[in-house]
C-alpha cells in the first residue's frame, strides 16, 4: 500500500465538483482512499486525521490538493490521471473570443449584469459565507445561506443588519426554502397554494411541505431560518421576520411554524407575533408541551405529520380536528405476519437517518412510547453511544451529523456510509427493525431508493441465512413531481422487501408497535 | 419577496452551481458567480472587504478621486536639473523606483545603477569607492514616488540629471522623470560602465539643451493628446511607445531646428530620439503620475494611485490611505525572453512604469496594442479580452483615452482595491524584464499581474482607518 499527493496551484473548484472527482477516483481498481480538496488548513487537518497524509502540507486555500492511497504505483498514477482529466474538462477555459462576456466573479459583478436580482443563494465554504452574505445585504438583496460553519456572532450581525434594512436572511445552514414557487437548495417540487411555512429545520420543512402537497393543498412560501435562529443569542430574528412576511403576504392564508423548542422569551415573542398575524398559525415546536402553546390563532401540533394535516384542514376552511391520526396503515394481522420470522434475540430498533430532524423526532416519539434510546446525538446524557460506529440497544443515528460526515459527502447525496451501516445492523442478531428515511427532491441523490435497495436486498439475503432477518421500515419524503418521483421510489423500496409508510411519525410508531409486540411474545 | 417584483425570484448563486440549474429549471432565474475565495483566501481581508461593499462614503470619495484623475491635464513644460526642480531632493540624494527599501537589500539592477549615478555625479571615481561611500550612509537613497517623480526599471535620478517637468493645467501639480536612455547597456538596467556614464553626460549637456530650446519655443506640449493619438496607432504607451515617440518628435523637431543651437547637436538629438522607440515612455509615466497624484489623498477613497516595484517588493498606494505603501514580494515576470536568457536570469518585477497601468494605460489599454499581446503568445482577440477584463475592477472609463477595438470606449481606469479583492481579477501589467545582475540589461518582456497580497493589506488598512 502506498500514498501520494499532488498540489495543483491556483486551481479552484467547488466542493461538489471535488467530491465527484474524489468519488470517481475511489471507484478505480486498486485505489483504497482518494481525495481531491482545496488545500485549506481545515481540509489538511482532516486528511492528517484520516491518515491520508502524515507530513503537514502548507495550507494554500487556492491550491487544489489530490491525495491517493492505493495498492501500487500503477493505481496511484491512474487515479491522478483521472483526476486531472476531470479537472481539465470541468470549467471553461479562458475564452479567446472578444464576444464572450466575462462571467461574473463577485456578487457585485453579477448584479451589474442582472440588476433585477432579488436574492443571493450562498453555498461557498463557511469561513467565507458570512462575508458573501454581508455583501449581498449591502447590495440590497435578500439572502439564503446554505453554508454551515458560520460563527454565531456573524449570524447575529447579519440578521441585525438585515433587520435594519428590511431584508431577510435565511440560514446559515439553511438547507431548503421555496420562495415564490421556486425551490432553493434541497427542496421538493410542491404545488403552490396558500400555506406558508417558516422552519428552523430543513428536513422538517421538506416533510411538512411534501405532506401538504400529498394531501392536496399547496405552499405559498416556505422560509428556512437555519437551525440556530431560535438560539437565545440570535433571538429568532429570522423566524420573526419570516412570520411578519407571511402575515403580510396576501397569498398566504395559513402559517406553519416548525422548530425545536426555542428559549422561553423567544417562544413568547414568536407566539405573540403569531397571535397578531390574524391568520391561523400551526406550531410544531418538536418535543414542546402542547399545552404551553395555546393561544389565539395558535394550533399546536405534536409531529411534523400532524402539522401538515392541521395546516391542510385550516387551508380547506375546516377546524383542525383534535382526533389523533392513525398510527400507521398496517392492521394487527399484517403486524403479526411481519413479526413471525423474527428470532428471539431480535428486540431492538436501529434508525439510520439522513435527516437530522427526522432522527430527532424519532427519538422524541420513541422515548414517549418505549423509553429513552441511544444515539450519537442523544436527547439526554447517559444515552450517548461510546462508539458511534457500533449501535447498542435501541439506537437512532443522524448519519448527516458532522460526526459522520467529516471528510465525506452527506448521506442524502452519497449512500455509501449508510449502505455499509445497513449491512452492519442487519448482521447484528439483536436488530429487529431498521428504520430508514429517504429524502428526494432537488439536490438529493438521483435515485436514493435504487441505491439503498441493493443494500437492503444484500442485507436481507445475508440475514436470512443466519435466521435473523430484521424488518426494514422506510418512508420517502418527497412528491410525485420530484425528479426522482415519490411513487417510483416507494416501489423500489417495497420491491427490495421494505415496509413503506407515509411519514416519519408513522414509521416510528410502526417500529414502536413491533417492539412492544416482540416484548409480549 | 422583493417589493418591486413580488412574482419573480431572481437569484445570484454563489457556490454550488447545480443550485442555479435547479432554479432555472423550476421557473426562477439564476446566474452563477464564478466564485473563488476572495483576497486569495485571506479570510480576514475577505471579511473586512464585505463591510466596505456599496458604502456611500467610499463611493463618494471614489467619485471625487476619479474626477480629479480625469480632470488632470498633463502638459510637458520643459527640462530642469533634478537637484534644482525635484521637491526635497537636494544635492546628495539618489532616487530609485518602487516602494522604499534599504540600501543593503536592493536588487542587482538598482545596486549597479545607484553606483553608476555616484560615479556620474563624480562623488566617487570607481565602483569600490562608490560602494564605500554608499555604505557610509552619506548619500540618501529614496523612492522617486516620495518626490513627485517616477522612473522606469531601476528608476535612478541623481541631482545633475536633466528631468522632464510635466504639470497639470487643472491643479498645477507636477511630476518629474529622467530622459530615456534607449536600450542595451543603460543605467536603468544597472549598467555603469564608462560608455553608460558618457551617454548620460551627453544627455545632460547636448540632448537636454536641444530639448529645452525646443520646449521653450512653445506653451508646452499636451501629453494626453499624444497618448490618445498613440492609442489609435498601436501603442499602449507602456511597453510600446513607437507611435507616441514619433508624434512627440514631430512637435519637437521643427522647434529644435529653429533654435540657435549647432546643427550637429540638433541632428544628434533627433537621431537619438528617432533611434529609441521607448523615448516617450518616461513622459508617459510622468503624465500618469500627474493624473494620479491629483486623485491621491481623498479620505476614504479606495482608488489605487500608484503601483510600483523595486525588484524586491511590489507596492501600491491608495488615495484614502495617505503615504502608506502596501507591499509584498515582487513576482518574476512570465514572458518572452531574448535568445540565451530564461526566467532563471530574470530580476523580480522592477520599475515605476506600472504607473501607466494604474492610470488605465499599458496592460489596461492592451486592446489598442495587439502587437504587445504576442509577448505571451496571444492573439489580437486576447488583447481585447485582457482590456475588458480590467473593467470590473475599475471605477470608470477615461473617455479622453479611447480604444477603437473596444468600439471607441474609454480605457478602464481607477483601480478599486475592493473590486480587485472581491473578484480576484488582478491588474494586468505589460513590462520589460531586467537581468537580475546589474548591467546585463533587458532580457525580455512580458505580461504580469499585480499580486493580490498588496490589495488585501490595503483593504485591511482602509477598513480600520475609515471615517464614517
Amino acid at each position: 500500500m502506498q500514498t501520494a499527493q499532488k498540489i495543483l496551484p491556483n486551481l479552484y473548484r467547488d466542493s461538489v465538483a471535488l467530491m465527484q472527482i474524489s468519488s470517481k477516483m475511489c471507484d478505480l481498481p486498486g485505489v483504497i482512499q482518494a481525495s481531491a480538496i482545496m488545500a485549506t488548513e481545515a481540509n489538511i487537518a482532516l486528511l492528517v486525521g484520516a491518515g491520508l497524509i502524515d507530513k503537514t502540507i502548507e495550507p494554500a486555500p487556492n491550491d487544489l490538493l489530490i491525495t491517493i492511497q492505493g495498492k501500487d504505483e500503477k493505481s496511484l498514477m491512474a487515479a491522478f490521471d483521472q483526476a486531472e482529466a476531470s479537472l481539465s474538462g470541468g470549467q471553461p477555459e479562458n475564452s479567446n473570443s472578444a464576444d464572450t462576456n466575462l462571467s461574473p466573479r463577485s456578487i457585485e459583478m453579477a448584479l451589474d449584469e442582472f440588476s433585477e436580482a432579488n436574492l443571493a443563494l450562498i453555498s461557498c465554504p463557511g469561513e467565507y459565507a458570512g462575508a458573501e452574505a454581508r455583501k449581498a445585504l449591502l447590495l440590497g438583496l435578500d439572502v439564503m445561506i446554505f453554508s454551515d460553519n458560520v460563527p454565531v456572532e456573524d449570524e447575529v450581525a447579519l440578521k441585525q443588519l438585515a433587520a435594519e434594512t428590511g431584508k431577510l436572511v435565511m440560514g446559515p445552514d439553511c438547507g431548503t426554502a421555496i420562495i415564490n414557487g421556486v425551490p432553493l437548495g434541497f427542496a421538493n417540487v410542491v404545488t403552490r397554494g396558500d400555506i406558508g411555512i417558516v422552519a428552523a429545520s430543513g428536513t422538517g420543512l421538506q416533510q411538512v411541505s411534501c405532506l401538504i402537497d400529498q394531501l392536496g393543498c399547496g405552499i405559498s412560501q416556505a422560509i428556512g431560518t437555519g437551525g440556530r435562529d431560535l438560539n437565545a443569542k440570535v433571538g429568532g430574528l429570522s423566524i420573526l421576520k419570516g412570520l411578519a412576511m407571511l402575515a403580510d403576504d396576501e397569498n398566504t392564508a395559513v402559517i406553519t411554524l416548525i422548530s425545536k423548542p426555542p428559549a422561553r422569551e423567544i417562544a413568547e415573542k414568536v407566539l405573540a407575533l403569531a397571535a397578531e398575524s390574524g391568520k391561523p398559525v400551526v406550531v410544531n415546536f418538536l418535543g414542546a408541551d402542547a399545552d404551553a402553546l395555546r393561544g389565539k390563532n395558535i394550533f399546536p401540533a405534536g409531529t411534523l405529520e400532524q402539522a401538515a394535516h392541521m395546516a391542510v384542514h385550516l387551508s380547506k376552511g375546516n377546524k383542525p380536528s383534535e382526533k389523533t391520526l392513525p398510527r400507521h396503515n398496517l392492521d394487527e394481522a399484517e403486524l403479526r405476519g411481519l413479526l413471525s420470522p423474527l428470532s428471539d434475540s431480535q428486540t431492538y430498533v436501529r434508525g439510520l437517518y439522513s435527516g437530522g430532524t427526522f432522527s430527532y423526532e424519532a427519538m422524541l416519539l420513541l422515548e414517549k412510547e418505549i423509553g429513552p434510546v441511544n444515539s450519537s446525538t442523544p436527547l439526554r446524557a447517559g444515552h450517548k453511544l461510546n462508539d458511534i460506529w457500533t449501535s447498542t440497544g435501541n439506537t437512532i443515528l443522524d448519519l448527516g451529523d458532522d460526526l459522520f460526515t467529516r471528510g465525506r459527502p452527506h448521506p442524502m447525496i452519497d449512500h455509501r456510509l449508510r449502505n455499509d451501516r445497513i449491512l452492519k445492523e442487519a448482521r447484528d442478531p439483536e436488530t429487529a427493525v431498521i428504520l430508514l428515511d429517504v429524502v428526494i427532491g432537488y439536490g438529493s441523490h438521483g435515485d436514493p431508493a435504487g441505491s439503498m435497495s441493493d443494500s437492503i436486498r444484500a442485507a436481507r439475503e445475508a440475514a436470512v441465512k443466519t435466521g435473523c432477518c430484521p424488518i426494514f421500515i422506510a418512508f420517502v419524503c418527497g412528491t410525485e413531481k420530484d425528479p426522482q418521483n415519490l411513487v417510483g421510489q416507494e416501489k423500489k423500496l417495497r420491491d427490495a422487501g421494505a415496509i413503506v409508510v407515509g411519514s416519519n411519525a408513522q414509521a416510528v410508531r410502526l417500529a414502536s408497535d413491533i417492539l412492544s409486540m416482540v416484548k409480549e411474545k | 419577496m422583493n417589493e418591486n417584483s413580488p412574482k419573480n425570484l431572481n437569484v445570484i448563486n454563489v457556490g454550488l452551481s447545480s443550485f442555479a440549474d435547479t432554479i432555472n429549471g423550476a421557473g426562477g432565474k439564476a446566474i452563477n458567480v464564478e466564485w473563488r475565495p476572495p483576497a486569495g483566501g485571506d479570510v480576514a481581508a475577505a471579511t473586512a472587504l464585505a463591510g466596505l461593499v456599496n458604502n456611500s462614503v467610499i463611493e463618494n470619495a471614489n467619485r471625487t478621486a476619479f474626477e480629479k484623475y480625469l480632470n488632470a491635464q498633463p502638459v510637458l513644460e520643459g527640462i530642469g536639473r533634478a537637484g534644482d526642480v525635484i521637491p526635497n531632493m537636494g544635492e546628495r540624494t539618489i532616487l530609485y523606483s518602487g516602494p522604499p527599501i534599504d540600501w543593503q537589500n536592493v536588487c542587482g539592477p538598482v545596486h549597479g545603477a545607484v553606483i553608476g549615478a555616484v560615479i556620474y555625479e563624480g562623488w566617487a571615481k570607481d565602483q569600490t569607492s562608490a560602494e564605500d561611500l554608499l555604505r557610509s550612509g552619506e548619500v540618501t537613497i529614496d523612492p522617486c514616488h516620495h518626490h513627485s517623480a517616477v522612473g522606469p526599471m531601476a528608476g535612478i535620478v541623481s541631482p545633475s540629471m536633466p528631468v522632464w517637468m510635466v504639470a497639470s493645467k487643472a491643479d498645477g501639480n507636477k511630476a518629474f522623470t529622467t530622459l530615456n536612455e534607449g536600450l542595451g547597456k543603460v543605467l536603468r538596467f544597472g549598467a555603469n560602465s564608462p560608455e553608460v556614464i558618457e551617454r548620460l553626460k551627453w544627455m545632460q549637456k547636448t540632448l537636454s539643451g536641444v530639448l529645452s530650446a525646443a520646449l521653450s519655443a512653445s506653451d508646452g506640449i499636451d501629453i494626453k493628446t499624444i497618448m490618445a493619438q498613440a492609442l489609435y496607432m498601436g501603442d499602449e504607451v507602456h511597453n510600446r511607445n513607437a507611435a507616441a515617440t514619433g508624434l512627440l518628435l514631430k512637435q519637437l523637431a521643427p522647434r529644435a531646428v529653429r533654435s540657435n543651437l549647432p546643427a550637429d547637436d540638433i541632428a544628434q538629438a533627433i537621431e537619438f530620439i528617432a533611434g529609441n522607440d521607448h523615448f516617450f515612455l518616461n513622459i508617459s509615466m510622468a503624465a500618469c503620475k500627474v493624473m494620479l497624484d491629483a486623485a491621491h489623498g481623498v479620505p476614504n477613497s479606495s482608488m489605487v494611485t500608484a503601483m510600483a516595484r523595486n525588484g524586491v517588493e511590489f507596492g501600491i498606494r491608495v488615495s484614502g490611505c495617505g503615504d502608506q505603501w502596501f507591499t509584498t514580494p515582487a513576482p518574476v515576470v512570465e514572458g518572452l525572453y531574448f535568445p540565451s536568457y530564461s526566467i532563471a536570469d530574470a530580476a523580480p518585477d522592477l520599475g515605476d512604469s506600472s504607473i501607466t497601468e494604474t492610470a488605465g494605460l499599458g496592460g489596461f489599454a492592451m486592446a489598442a496594442s495587439p502587437a504587445i499581446v504576442q509577448f505571451v503568445g496571444g492573439t489580437p482577440a486576447d488583447s481585447i479580452v485582457r482590456s475588458r477584463e480590467m473593467e470590473p475592477i475599475t471605477i470608470g472609463r477615461n473617455d479622453a483615452l479611447t480604444i477603437p477595438a473596444l468600439d471607441f470606449r474609454g480605457t478602464a481606469a481607477g483601480i478599486d482595491i475592493r473590486k480587485v479583492v472581491d473578484t480576484g481579477i488582478l491588474p494586468i501589467i505589460n513590462t520589460g524584464i531586467a537581468h537580475k545582475e546589474a548591467g546585463v540589461g533587458q532580457i525580455g518582456a512580458g505580461i504580469t499581474r499585480a499580486p493580490m497580497a498588496c490589495f488585501a493589506k490595503a483593504i485591511l488598512s482602509l477598513s480600520e482607518s475609515r471615517i464614517e
